[in-house]
């Protein structure tokens, strides 16, 4: 099922969480709502699934409006960052709930009810943990039941809150990677936000990065990370380094003259030379090194006194053989140069 | 702190000490903390529960059984279960509903709410009764009309259950108002959201989660409209075999010095005490013991 927003403006009191937020989900898709905290991504799903509501805009599922129908009627499966599963209920309960609580001419029979709990324990690889009650669960056995409850009522679209947000990095990881098998696999309309860019890019089909209530970029993970509209996106998507500077027509070099140009770098695109080439190099002390992990972070001084960071690979690391307070020439590889007025 | 253990070797120590190493006292601390405890409780509570049921059987089983026979006594016990029996339901609803009212939702004059609902905790009890009789009493606001259909509150059984009532409704709500705000509503929200009506979510989501403080709330309550003595005393009129309560009961024979049976009469309000307090032991345990069996269940693998 397709979602669509339409000119979603959401107040709260004083602060704008919305502001004529328009998004596109096409059926089948999962799609990640990126953004800092208070960007308003959270408040928008929440706008999804009908447990709030938008001041004015419309929500259409399938092209249908469903602006005005309540969380119950909209059919939608919530996964919760805080899982949310009923404390008193074991796994089993907590499952079954969606489907017991039918009203009775819908209902399915209580054998029905067994076998899709069971499919959708397998599913979950909690097989025998159908009589645990929440609080015996880890955070990762929790979330995985929340989703599974979700599932069982068979949602047309699947909406999910951080729902890796407390969990520790490994079992975030492990969860992500099962998250996109299982939406391989059902193919439900998914939306899931989060504020960790490498999940979002990781995870989605496309990623919509939200800032201060609006979108400001909505494309493929491969899109919004190598061609940014805005300099927020580009920031946002990982580390980078800015310099306030211009860069020359010819040769992409940063000048310390600051005509008020932004000129972002990624530290990885940043080339560490011995010596200079003459052109679009600039000088740089290392002050720090970090070699522990694939990349070798670097961070340095650079001639006009502002902190640069740069990532090399282990072997081009080895090969410098760069050490501390030592004087090098930095060649950036690709800017991104935002236009004042751009900002 | 002398005897402090690095912090490293918390993890050996069983998980069941409750103070660790770090924060433990010295054994003489720790002995004349308990000691004191003890002392009070001893003091203050257990010696007057034993005087209370000593006196009572102080004349012997003939005695105490011909006391809470006698025709005034047993009128004052069915009064009693019969305000109690009122206050409790009507309480327990509108606890429920006013906690829910000021836990979930924002509303104007939602401070005013709650300030209203202590009300009964800051006033004193004869304050209270007082209220009663001076809206319905035969001199108060409303006494001349009811007089002239014939209705009578003061001095009547009406009036004592609405003093009881009056006195009894912060505790049901006092209870539950942090237990629903510790709670939050996303559970609430999770059952909407998997298709449960209204109804469907109250009974079976948010209800089983407040049950304990539910149960607590009621026993308070009721422990309380049982053994109300101010508020009651005023508007009763002490008329015997018709308008004592339980607790009236027992000043009237003491003050006509009938101690035995006073503490007879006393000692079932005791009584009642105890077991309020046995039952909340019974059901929590109850609830415990079934968790841990459901775990076992599942280690054993006997449900998969």
């Amino acid at each position: 099922m397709s979602i669509e927003a339409k000119n979603i403006t959401k107040k709260f009191g004083n602060f704008t969480a919305l502001d004529h937020v328009d998004l596109k989900i096409p059926s089948g898709e999962l799609v990640a709502l990126l953004g800092p905290s208070g960007s308003g991504k959270t408040t928008l799903l929440r706008i999804i699934a009908g447990l709030e509501f938008a001041d004015s805009g419309t929500i259409l599922f399938n092209g249908e409006d469903t602006t005005h129908r309540t969380a119950r009627d909209r059919r939608v499966g919530f996964v919760f960052q805080h899982y949310a599963l009923f404390r008193h209920m074991t796994v089993f309960e907590n499952i079954a709930f969606g489907l017991k609580v039918r009203p009775r001419n819908v209902r399915p029979s209580k054998e029905q009810i067994q076998a899709k709990v069971h499919e959708l324990l397998r599913l979950i690889q909690l097989k025998n943990l159908a009589g645990r009650y929440p609080s015996q669960l880890s955070g990762g056995q929790r979330q995985r039941v929340a989703l599974a409850r979700a599932l069982a009522v068979e949602p047309s679209v699947l909406l999910l809150d951080e729902p890796f947000g407390s969990l520790d990095a490994k079992v975030r990881l492990e969860l992500r990677r099962w998250l996109r098998q299982l939406h391989d696999e059902v193919h439900i309309t998914s939306v899931f936000v989060t504020h960790d860019q490498e999940e979002a890019l990781e995870v989605s089909d496309r990623v919509a990065v939200m800032n201060e209530g609006r979108i400001e970029q909505v494309g493929s993970p491969d899109e919004v990370y190598h061609h940014p509209i805005t300099p927020f996106v580009y920031n946002f998507l990982g580390n980078v380094n800015l310099f306030h500077g211009r860069i020359d027509e010819e040769t992409p070099a940063i000048h310390e003259a600051a005509t008020g140009d932004l000129v972002y770098v990624r530290p990885h695109l940043l080339e560490i030379q011995r010596q200079p080439n003459g052109g679009s190099d600039f000088r740089a002390v290392i002050k720090h090194i970090n070699s522990a992990g694939p990349l070798v972070k670097i961070e340095a001084l650079s001639e006009w006194g502002a902190p640069v960071q740069v990532e090399l690979s282990q072997e081009k690391f080895r090969e410098l053989q760069l050490a501390k307070e030592e004087t090098v020439f930095i060649i950036p590889k690709e800017l991104k140069v935002f236009q004042k007025k751009a900002v | 702190m002398g005897t402090a253990i690095p912090l490293s070797t918390r993890s050996l120590l069983p998980s069941r000490r409750i103070a660790t190493a770090a924060t433990s006292e010295s054994a003489l601390v720790r002995w004349s903390l308990m000691g004191i405890a003890v002392l009070f409780l001893a003091v203050f509570i257990f010696l007057p529960l034993a005087i209370v049921f000593s006196q009572a059987f102080a004349k012997g089983m003939g005695v105490y059984w011909a006391s809470l026979r006698q025709p005034d006594a047993l009128s004052a016990i069915r009064l009693t279960l019969l305000a109690a029996g009122i206050a409790v339901p009507l309480n327990l609803v509108f606890g429920v509903a006013a906690a829910w009212a000021i836990a979930k939702f924002e509303f104007v004059g939602k401070s005013l709410l709650i300030t209203l609902i202590d009300l009964p905790f800051s006033v004193s009890p004869v304050v209270s009764g007082l209220i009663y009789v001076l809206l319905f009493g035969l001199q108060g606001l409303l006494g001349p009309w009811l007089a002239r259909h014939d209705l009578h509150i003061i001095f009547a059984v009406p009036g004592i259950v609405l003093a009881t009532i009056f006195v009894t409704f912060p505790f049901v709500a006092r209870e539950l108002i942090p237990l629903l705000q510790a709670q939050g509503q996303e559970e609430e929200e999770a059952a909407l959201a998997l298709g449960a009506s209204g109804w469907h979510t109250f009974f079976r989501v948010s209800l089983p989660n407040i049950k304990w403080g539910l149960v607590y709330g009621v026993i308070l309550c009721n422990a309380r409209a049982m053994g109300e003595f101010g508020a009651v005393s005023v508007v009763s009129g002490h008329i015997r075999g018709r308008t004592n309560t339980m607790p009236l009961h027992i000043e009237i024979l003491y003050n006509e010095y009938r101690f035995s049976a006073a503490f007879a009469v006393a000692s079932l309000l005791a009584l009642l005490a105890l077991t309020t307090l046995l039952v909340k032991t019974v059901v929590e345990w109850r609830a415990r013991r079934q968790r841990a069996e459901s775990a076992r269940w599942d280690e054993e693998g006997q449900i998969a």
